[in-house]
C-alpha cells in the first residue's frame, strides 16, 4: 500500500513532505591533542509522518548530529560547513548560522523540534514535580493560562499512557519507574506540539519489555500527530521495528542510506553488511550442536543450592523486623565442565548479585555453593577461609561489564595482566613477560602494545585485556557479568567468538550473566531466566528462546526486537502482567 | 521514498582526526603514564602555571637568601631609623657636567625635629651611592658551609647603605630581612605540611579502607579536633614553650603546633577517595586476583590518590603560612632574632609606625598575600588536573 501511494504522489508531494533537510553538515571538535572531524558531509531529510533511523556504533557521530540540529553542542564543537533547513508551518529557516540564545533558536528548541534523551533519570529534575516540568514547557511555547497549561499537561500524560494522570502530575521524578520517566519525557517533548521529534537512544537504558512499550507509544503518537521523527539508535532490531528510512553512520559519515527494506535486504556498503551480519549472527546459536561431545556422567564443577541473599532484613532499633528485599531467592543450579550457562533477566532481577554471591564478594544470607576442583575434591565455598578463597578465586574468575572501570588506568597493560601472576607467584621475570605476551596473543592483541596504558585502547580491546587477566591463572570457570553489554554489536560478536574459541582450547565453563537474550542465545548451552530473584525457567538455550514455557519468559522473548523489517516481532508480543 | 544511496569506498578503520595546527603531527598519548597526562592537562591552566613560577621563585629566594640579600638582617644603623625606600637611578651627572651611565641610589640628608625628636629624611641629589651586581659586602657563612662576602646586588663600597624597601626602627634593611624571612616562612609551611601529610594519609587510609568502627573512631576524633577553637589553643600551646629554648627548637615546636590541626582536612579527603575507590571495579578485580590488603592499598589505591593528595597538600600550605604569620604577629610564635614574615609584621602593629613608615606593613603583608594566593591558584590547578582519566 505504502509503496503504491508513494509512487503516485512522488512527483508532486515529495517536496512538500520534507520538514527538515540537512545538507552537507560537517562538525569539528577541538580536543586536547587533536581536532576530531566528528561529522563529515552529512545530508538527510526528515519527512512528515515518517521515521528516519540514524544508526551507528559508539563514536560514529550520530548523537552529535542530532544535537547539532538543535545547536546544543559542547563548547569545543563547531559547525564548519552545511545547512540545517527547517521547513513546515512557518518560513524556511537555516538553523546552522543562528546565533546562540537568539530568539529564533529558542523558539525552535522544544517549540518546533522536540528532543528525548537517553537517560530519563538525569534529564528530569528531581526537585520539581513531573507536572510542573511539563507545564513549564507548555507555558514557554504556547499562549495559555496556567490553568489551561495544567489541563494540557494532564492530557499529555494521558496520551503517553500514564495511568491516573490527574494524580500522577503532582508526583516527583523518583516516584516514577524508568519507563514512566521516559513517558513523562516524551510528554514534555510533545508539550509544544512540535513538527519534529528527535529521540536519542530513547530506550537504551530500559529493559526489553519496557523498550517495546515505549517504542510502541512513540510510533503511535508519531502517526497520530503526523510528526517527523529522527530516531538515533545502535540497535538494528529497533531500526527494523520502527524505521521508514535508515541512515547508517560510520566515523562521522553516512555510509549508506535508503528505505528500511533496501538497507536490510540489499545492503551495499561493507560497513552496513558487517553490522547486519553481526546482528543476525546473534540471532542463532553458535553451535552446530555436537550433543554427543558433552559427557553426561561428568560431575558438575559448581553446584549452587538454595542460594539466598536478603537485603535490609536486620532487625530495627526497637527489635521490629524492618523492610527486607530478597535480591536472590532460593536459587539452585549445576554448572557442568565445559558448559556455558546463561543467566538472563531484566534489571533488578538479581542476576548480578547471584554472580557476586558465587564469588563471595557479597556474602550470601543462606544456601551453599559446592566447587569441585581439578583433583576432584569438593569444597564448600561458603565455608572457605581466606587462603581457601584465594585458591578458589584462582580457579573461578570474573570478567567485568565495564571495560573502562575494570582496568586500573594508572597501570600499563603488562602490569595489569601480570598482576594476578605476581600475586600468586606463578611466574617471575622473563617467564612472566613471556606469559603476558602469550596471553595477549591469545586474546588477539599485539604483544608489542603491552607497554601502553588502557586509555590507548578501544572498549573492545580493553575487554580483551580484561579477558587476558581472567585467563592468566588457568581458571576452570569464568563468570562473565554483562561482559559484552558495554560493547558495540560488531565488537560484541567478536568478543563472544573469542570466548568460545578460548573455551575450546582451555576447557572452560562459563556462567554468562546478561540482559541481552540474543547474546545468551548465541553463546550458551543452557539458560536460566531470572525474575525478581527467582529462577523462573531453566532449560536448553534453543528451547527457551524459541518455545518458552513460562509466561514471563514468553513476554521477555517476544519483546526482543527482530532485526528484520519483514518480521516485526515486537508488535505482536505477549504481555506479562506481574501479580503482586 | 528515500533514495537508496551509499558511499562506494573502503571501510574506514579510525575516526577522522587532524592536528590542532596545520603542519604538526597528531600527538599520541598511548604510552603516556598518569603524570604525563596530568601535566598535559595542568599546563592548559595558565594562571596555575604562573602561580607555580611565583612559588618556585619564592623558594629560590629562600634557598639563596644570604646571597640575594644586600645586607645582613641584623646589621642595624641607628642613624637610619625608619629611612624611606630609595629608588634606583641609572644615570648620574658627573662633576664635569656630563651625564654618564652609573646605577646608583640617592642618599639622604636628615633633619631632626627638636621638639618631637623625630627624624625626617630628604632625598639628596648630590649624594650618590653607586651600586652594582656581584659586589663584596658584609661577610656571611653560606648555608653554614663556607665564608664569603659576595652579594647579588649592593652598594659598591661596603660601608655605604642601600634601603630599596626602607628600613625599620633600628635602621635594618627591610629588603634583606624580607628575604631572610622568606626562608623561614616558606619552609615552616613545608615542614608543617609534611607532618600533616603523614598523619592525614595514614589515618585517612585506615579510616577509608577498613570503614566500620575504625572509621567511626577516627572520624569522631577528627571532629573533636576540628571543633576546637584554634587561636586560643595555639596561644595556650605556644605560651607553654619554655623561654630558655633556642630559636631553632621554638621553630620546630611551632611547626608542630601549626600542623596539629592541618591534617584533619587531608585525612577526610583521603578517606573519601578511599571510599570511592574501594568499590571501583579495578580494585575488586585486584582483590579477586588474590591481592592482599597491603598490596591493594599500596599498589592499586594509593597510586590513584597521589595526584589528589599533592593537590590537597598544596592547598594546605597557605593555611600553615598564615597560621605561622598569625602566631608570630601576636608575639607568641617565632621571636627575634629569627626573622619571618610574621615577625616583620610585628613591627607594624601600631598606627604610628604605619603612619611614619607604611613600608613596614606593605612589603611583609604583600609577601604573605602573594605566597598564599600563588599556593591557592597552583593547588586549584593541580586539583583540576589530578584526575586525567575523567572524560
Amino acid at each position: 500500500m505504502q509503496a503504491v501511494t508513494d509512487h503516485l504522489t512522488h512527483a508532486t508531494d515529495d517536496a512538500a513532505e520534507i520538514v527538515m533537510s540537512v545538507e552537507h553538515l560537517s562538525l569539528d571538535f577541538h580536543l586536547r591533542t587533536n581536532v576530531l572531524h566528528a561529522v563529515r558531509d552529512v545530508s538527510f531529510v526528515l519527512r512528515r509522518g515518517q521515521t528516519l533511523c540514524l544508526v551507528g556504533e559508539s563514536g560514529s557521530g550520530k548523537s552529535v548530529t542530532a544535537r547539532a540540529l538543535l545547536r546544543i553542542l559542547d563548547k569545543n564543537g563547531t559547525i564548519t560547513n552545511g545547512k540545517i533547513l527547517l521547513r513546515g508551518k512557518e518560513d524556511e529557516i537555516d538553523i546552522a548560522p543562528l546565533t546562540e540564545r537568539s530568539k529564533e533558536l529558542l523558539h525552535i528548541r522544544g517549540g518546533r523540534v522536540g528532543l528525548i534523551f537517553q537517560e530519563p533519570m538525569s534529564s528530569l529534575s528531581p526537585v520539581h514535580t513531573i507536572g510542573s516540568q511539563i507545564i513549564e514547557a507548555v507555558l514557554l511555547h504556547r499562549a495559555m493560562s496556567k490553568k489551561e497549561a495544567r489541563e494540557e499537561a494532564i492530557e499529555l500524560l494521558r496520551q503517553v499512557e500514564i495511568p491516573n494522570p490527574d494524580k500522577m502530575i503532582d508526583r516527583y521524578t523518583f516516584e516514577f519507574s524508568g519507563g514512566m520517566r521516559q513517558r513523562a519525557m516524551i510528554a514534555m517533548a510533545l508539550a509544544a506540539d512540535p513538527e519534529i521529534l528527535i529521540a536519542d537512544e530513547p530506550t537504551t537504558a530500559l529493559d526489553v519489555t519496557t523498550q517495546a512499550e515505549i517504542l510502541d507509544l512513540i510510533r503511535r503518537l508519531q502517526v497520530s500527530r503526523g510528526m517527523a521523527m529522527l530516531l538515533i539508535t545502535h540497535d538494528m532490531g529497533v531500526v527494523a521495528e520502527v524505521a521508514d528510512a535508515v541512515a547508517v553512520m560510520h566515523f562521522g559519515r553516512i555510509v549508506e542510506q535508503g528505505g528500511v527494506e533496501d538497507i536490510f535486504h540489499n545492503a551495499k556498503h561493507p560497513y552496513t553488511k558487517r553490522l547486519l551480519a553481526s546482528t543476525v549472527k546473534l540471532e542463532q546459536s553458535h553451535l552446530e550442536r555436537d550433543e554427543a561431545a558433552a559427557p553426561e556422567k561428568a560431575e558438575p564443577v559448581l553446584q549452587v543450592r538454595n542460594l539466598t541473599k536478603v537485603y535490609g532484613s536486620a532487625t530495627g532499633w526497637l527489635g521490629k523486623s524492618t523492610f527486607a528485599l530478597k535480591a536472590v531467592d532460593d536459587v539452585s543450579f549445576d554448572l557442568m565442565p565445559g558448559e556455558n550457562l546463561g543467566i538472563v533477566g531484566e534489571s533488578g532481577s538479581g542476576k548480578t548479585t547471584l554472580g557476586r554471591l558465587i564469588l563471595r564478594t557479597v556474602e550470601p544470607t543462606s544456601g551453599a555453593v559446592a566447587y569441585h576442583d581439578a583433583d576432584g575434591q569438593e569444597k564448600q565455598v561458603t565455608e572457605l577461609d581466606q587462603a581457601g578463597m584465594r585458591e578458589f578465586h584462582r580457579d573461578v574468575r570474573l570478567i567485568f561489564q565495564d571495560p573502562f572501570a575494570s582496568l586500573n588506568p594508572r597501570m600499563t597493560v603488562r602490569q595489569i595482566v601480570a598482576d594476578p601472576m605476581i600475586v600468586s607467584g606463578t611466574h617471575r621475570g622473563k617467564a612472566l613477560e613471556q606469559r603476558v605476551a602469550e596471553l595477549l596473543e591469545l586474546v588477539g592483541l599485539d604483544p608489542l602494545t603491552m607497554e601502553r596504558y588502557p586509555h590507548a585502547f578501544s572498549g573492545g580491546q580493553r575487554q580483551r585485556i580484561g579477558i587476558a587477566r581472567a585467563l592468566a591463572l588457568d581458571p576452570r570457570v569464568i563468570i562473565a557479568d554483562e561482559a559484552t553489554a558495554a560493547l558495540d554489536v560488531s565488537i560484541r560478536a567478536q568478543i563472544l567468538d573469542l570466548l568460545l574459541d578460548i573455551q575450546k582450547r582451555l576447557q572452560l565453563s562459563f556462567i554468562f550473566i546478561s540482559h541481552d537474550i540474543s547474546v545468551v542465545r548465541y553463546f550458551c548451552d543452557r539458560v536460566a531466566v531470572m525474575h525478581r530473584g527467582k529462577i523462573v525457567e531453566l532449560g536448553d538455550a534453543e528451547q527457551i528462546c524459541t518455545a518458552p514455557v513460562e509466561a514471563y519468559t514468553k513476554s521477555l522473548i517476544s519483546a526482543v526486537p527482530n532485526p528484520d523489517p519483514r518480521h516485526k516481532r515486537m508488535m505482536h508480543r505477549t504481555r506479562f502482567t506481574a501479580q503482586g | 521514498m528515500t533514495v537508496h544511496s551509499f558511499i562506494d569506498d573502503e571501510l574506514e578503520t579510525a575516526p577522522a582526526i587532524s592536528a590542532l595546527r596545520t603542519g604538526e603531527a597528531v600527538e599520541t598519548t598511548a604510552a603516556a603514564g598518569q603524570w604525563t597526562l596530568i601535566w598535559h592537562k595542568f599546563r592548559q591552566n595558565k594562571v596555575a602555571i604562573f602561580a607555580g613560577a611565583v612559588i618556585l621563585f619564592l623558594y629560590f629566594v629562600a634557598i639563596f637568601a644570604e646571597f640575594l640579600a644586600p645586607a645582613l638582617p641584623e646589621a642595624s644603623r641607628p642613624q637610619f631609623t625608619y629611612a624611606p625606600p630609595q629608588a634606583i637611578s641609572f644615570f648620574a651627572t658627573a662633576e664635569d657636567g656630563s651625564t654618564q651611565f652609573l646605577p646608583h641610589v640617592q642618599g639622604y640628608t636628615q633633619t631632626v625635629d627638636q621638639a618631637s625628636l623625630r627624624r625626617t629624611f630628604v632625598v639628596d641629589d648630590s649624594l650618590v651611592v653607586p651600586i652594582g651586581f656581584f659586589v663584596h659586602g658584609p661577610k656571611y657563612r653560606m648555608w653554614g658551609l663556607f665564608d664569603t662576602d659576595l652579594h647579588l646586588l649592593g652598594p659598591l663600597k661596603s660601608t655605604d647603605t642601600m634601603y630599596l624597601m626602607g628600613s625599620d626602627k633600628l635602621g635594618r634593611d627591610l629588603l634583606s630581612r624580607l628575604i631572610y624571612g622568606t626562608r623561614i616562612s616558606m619552609s615552616i609551611g613545608l615542614i608543617g605540611v609534611l607532618f600533616s601529610l603523614v598523619l592525614g594519609v595514614t589515618l585517612g587510609s585506615l579510616s577509608g579502607f577498613y570503614g566500620g568502627w575504625v572509621d567511626m573512631i577516627i572520624q569522631r576524633g577528627i571532629e573533636i579536633i576540628s571543633s576546637m577553637p584554634t587561636i586560643p589553643l595555639w596561644l595556650g600551646l605556644a605560651a607553654a614553650i619554655p623561654i630558655t629554648w633556642s630559636p631553632l627548637q621554638v621553630y620546630f615546636i611551632i611547626t608542630l603546633i601549626v600542623s596539629l590541626f592541618g591534617w584533619t582536612g587531608l585525612a577526610r579527603e583521603v578517606r573519601g577517595r578511599f571510599f570511592a575507590l574501594r568499590t571501583e571495579d579495578f580494585v575488586t578485580a585486584a582483590r579477586l586476583d588474590g591481592s592482599r590488603e597491603r598490596r591493594l592499598i599500596f599498589r592499586h589505591i594509593l597510586p590513584s590518590l597521589t595526584s589528589h593528595i599533592l593537590a590537597v597538600v598544596t592547598l594546605a600550605l597557605p593555611t600553615m603560612i598564615v597560621a605561622e604569620t598569625a602566631l608570630s604577629f601576636l608575639g607568641i610564635g617565632l621571636k627575634p632574632p629569627v626573622v619571618s614574615w610574621g615577625v616583620l609584621l610585628q613591627d607594624a602593629q601600631n598606627v604610628r609606625t604605619i603612619a611614619t613608615a607604611p613600608w613596614l606593613l606593605i612589603w611583609p603583608a604583600g609577601a604573605v598575600v602573594i605566597a598564599v594566593l600563588s599556593f591557592n591558584f597552583l593547588g586549584d590547578g593541580m586539583r583540576d588536573a589530578a584526575d586525567p582519566y575523567e572524560s
